[in-house]
């Protein structure tokens, strides 16, 4: 009774003003019929790929029994008679993303200034210097490490080259596009003081480039700890051997304890390299 | 105009010179240590990843051999010489990447539903309790955290072979990684339409509804546009472990060195990964132009 009173005094004119204000209310048609075909669209496509690639309430039923099973071997985590293997694959595994990492910063710097419009003059050669980093990129790193490996061989040199490789492209398409964000003023300020060109890039450019790109460096670094992880899955080294291996075999309580101990790594560098990016760029934090 | 730029008393200079230079050294002797911590690491890491300078020298012209190689027929004859021979698996390679798009849609989509619902709880202004807000967190953080060929290699031997264990694996994955940054949207959402809407007695989630969503509608699309740009990626290697998509004959054609069928899956991927970054690039711009507008 109170708050069909309360109502009746807050709103004396409901109907009135639901009539007034009709088109706020329910909204334009045009939007409406968007809005739903969008929907329709993307339930449909979906719908498609339910049927397409053969999902199955069965399927996922029996799965997910499988998986709590796999679950419930999981406890105790333990590392079997390898520890110390383990923990040398581990290690191997952050040794592999840093090396990549670094490769790939240094390795990037002259196909980042030729992939940026105010750096270089030449379109034709801007244009393929994107097209090349955008083909690197187009190429996942675990296919970079199978083609590495028919060079060097098994073992995680192959994988330093396949994280250097497919990092290049992620670089230098980062490196054009903050070099085409900066401010084109110090540049020309050195160059009317009578720097060369040289000059005009080291004293103009760098300082104001230099921040981000240390900074998006050590995101790098960090997810590329990730993908050190998994590369070991096709032979180039790292825990990922292990962990493959592992599951082949259903030793569900040392893939526990393998996932756990690069769950703690991963925090580890996180940590690490969130307090170097402060430490560099002070508050200038930000992604881009 | 001589005299335009007035020089200091010498004293004066000589001590502000000593103070600058002062200052550049530390700043040098900064930079210096961390070139050396660098350099150690580098060596270090080296060492451990069994990096062989020379073994690398030697056998580096098989890289340009291999890239060379696979641009050559069977009969020694140049890919360009007959396209119809280079492409010989059109429709089935065709077929297969139709699977790898369908299987980085459907995760994209399934995980991006699924961070939709777990957003709210872990961001710090919407979360109900704390407790509840770490849970979520660490939840997305375990998900994003364990790489998505894991979580397929695992799925595998749940569900068996095929594209079904691919699309879990990235719905997982998309899940953590959309999660994390839905949270951070919502973080920084407007919180009056929030607060007006649970004066007037809504209930938390029809002041999600009405309050948070339209203002974060359009950033959460272009998320998972650009989640959807990298699952495609993703889903090209799920087929390595057995979890469905044109993976599958890209490994079995480098392993077994058909080398001319490597080079004709790579441009396919190569070429299907940038239309969609295109794509999805065009509606993403759209969508922010469109959310510009209303504003």
């Amino acid at each position: 009774m109170t708050t069909q009173a309360s109502k009746r005094t807050l709103f004396p004119d409901q109907t009135d003003v639901k009539q007034r204000h009709a088109a706020l209310i329910t909204g334009s048609p045009q939007t409406k019929i968007l809005t739903i075909s969008v929907i329709a669209l993307m339930a449909a496509v979906a719908l498609f790929a339910l049927f397409r690639l053969e999902f199955s309430l069965a399927r996922l039923g029996s799965g997910i029994v499988q998986l709590g099973t796999f679950l419930s071997l999981m406890v105790p985590p333990t590392p079997g008679t390898q520890l110390i293997g383990l923990l040398k694959a581990l290690a191997e595994t952050v040794a592999i993303a840093f090396l990549g990492t670094l490769l790939a910063a240094f390795l990037s710097i002259p196909l980042g200034f030729l992939a940026a419009r105010n750096v270089m003059a030449n379109r034709i050669v801007q244009f393929f210097a994107r097209r090349f980093s955008d083909s690197i990129r187009g190429v996942d790193t675990l296919i970079w490490a199978l083609i590495w490996i028919n060079v060097v061989g098994l073992g995680p040199f192959a994988g330093v080259l396949a994280i250097m490789t497919s990092d290049i492209g992620s670089f230098s398409k980062l490196y054009s596009e903050a070099i085409e964000a900066v401010d084109g003023k110090p540049s020309e300020g050195v160059t009317s003081t009578g720097g060369s060109k040289l000059h005009a890039i080291r004293f103009g450019l760098v300082p104001q480039v230099m921040p981000v790109l240390l900074s998006q460096i050590l995101y790098y670094f960090e997810s590329n700890t990730r993908s050190a992880t998994i590369i070991g899955i096709v032979g180039a080294g790292g825990i990922g051997l292990y962990l493959a291996e592992m599951i082949r075999t259903f030793e569900w309580d040392q893939v526990a304890f393998i996932i756990l101990m690069i769950l703690v790594t991963v925090a580890a560098i996180d940590f690490v390299s969130s307090r170097l990016r402060l430490a560099i760029v002070g508050e200038r934090t930000g992604r881009l | 105009m001589a005299n335009a730029i007035t020089r200091l008393p010498d004293a004066q200079i000589f001590s502000l010179s000593a103070g600058y230079r002062a200052e550049m050294a530390a700043k040098r002797r900064t930079t210096i240590i961390g070139i050396a911590i660098m350099a150690a690491c580098t060596v270090l890491a080296g060492w451990v990843a069994e990096v062989d300078i020379q073994k690398f020298l030697a056998n580096v012209y098989r890289f340009t051999d291999y890239i060379g190689r696979i641009f050559y027929l069977d009969n020694g004859r140049h890919v360009f010489t007959d396209i119809g021979e280079w492409f010989w698996g059109l429709g089935k390679w065709t077929r297969q990447l139709l699977d790898t798009l369908l299987i980085a849609y459907l995760g994209t989509l399934l995980g991006a539903i699924a961070a939709f619902f777990l957003c709210f709880a872990a961001s710090v202004n919407l979360a109900t309790n704390p407790t509840q807000r770490f849970f979520a967190r660490r939840f997305l953080e375990f998900c994003r955290t364990v790489p998505e060929i894991v979580f397929a290699l695992i799925f595998v031997v749940a569900f068996g072979l095929g594209p079904v264990p691919g699309v879990l694996a990235i719905m997982i994955h998309t899940l953590g990684a959309l999660g994390k940054l839905f949270a951070e949207v919502v973080e920084n959402i407007d919180m009056k339409p929030v607060e007006g809407a649970i004066a007037s007695g809504a209930s938390r989630w029809q002041a999600i509804r009405y309050a948070v969503v339209p203002q974060v509608l359009s950033n959460f699309a272009s998320y998972g546009l650009l989640r959807f740009e990298i699952n495609v990626r993703g889903a090209s290697v799920m087929g390595f472990v057995g979890a469905g998509g044109i993976g599958q004959d890209l490994i079995e054609a480098i392993r077994k060195f058909y080398y001319s069928d490597v080079s004709a899956i790579l441009l396919l991927i190569i070429a299907t990964v940038m239309i969609i970054d295109m794509v999805t690039e065009r509606i993403r711009h759209n969508l922010l132009t469109m959310d510009r507008g209303r504003t």
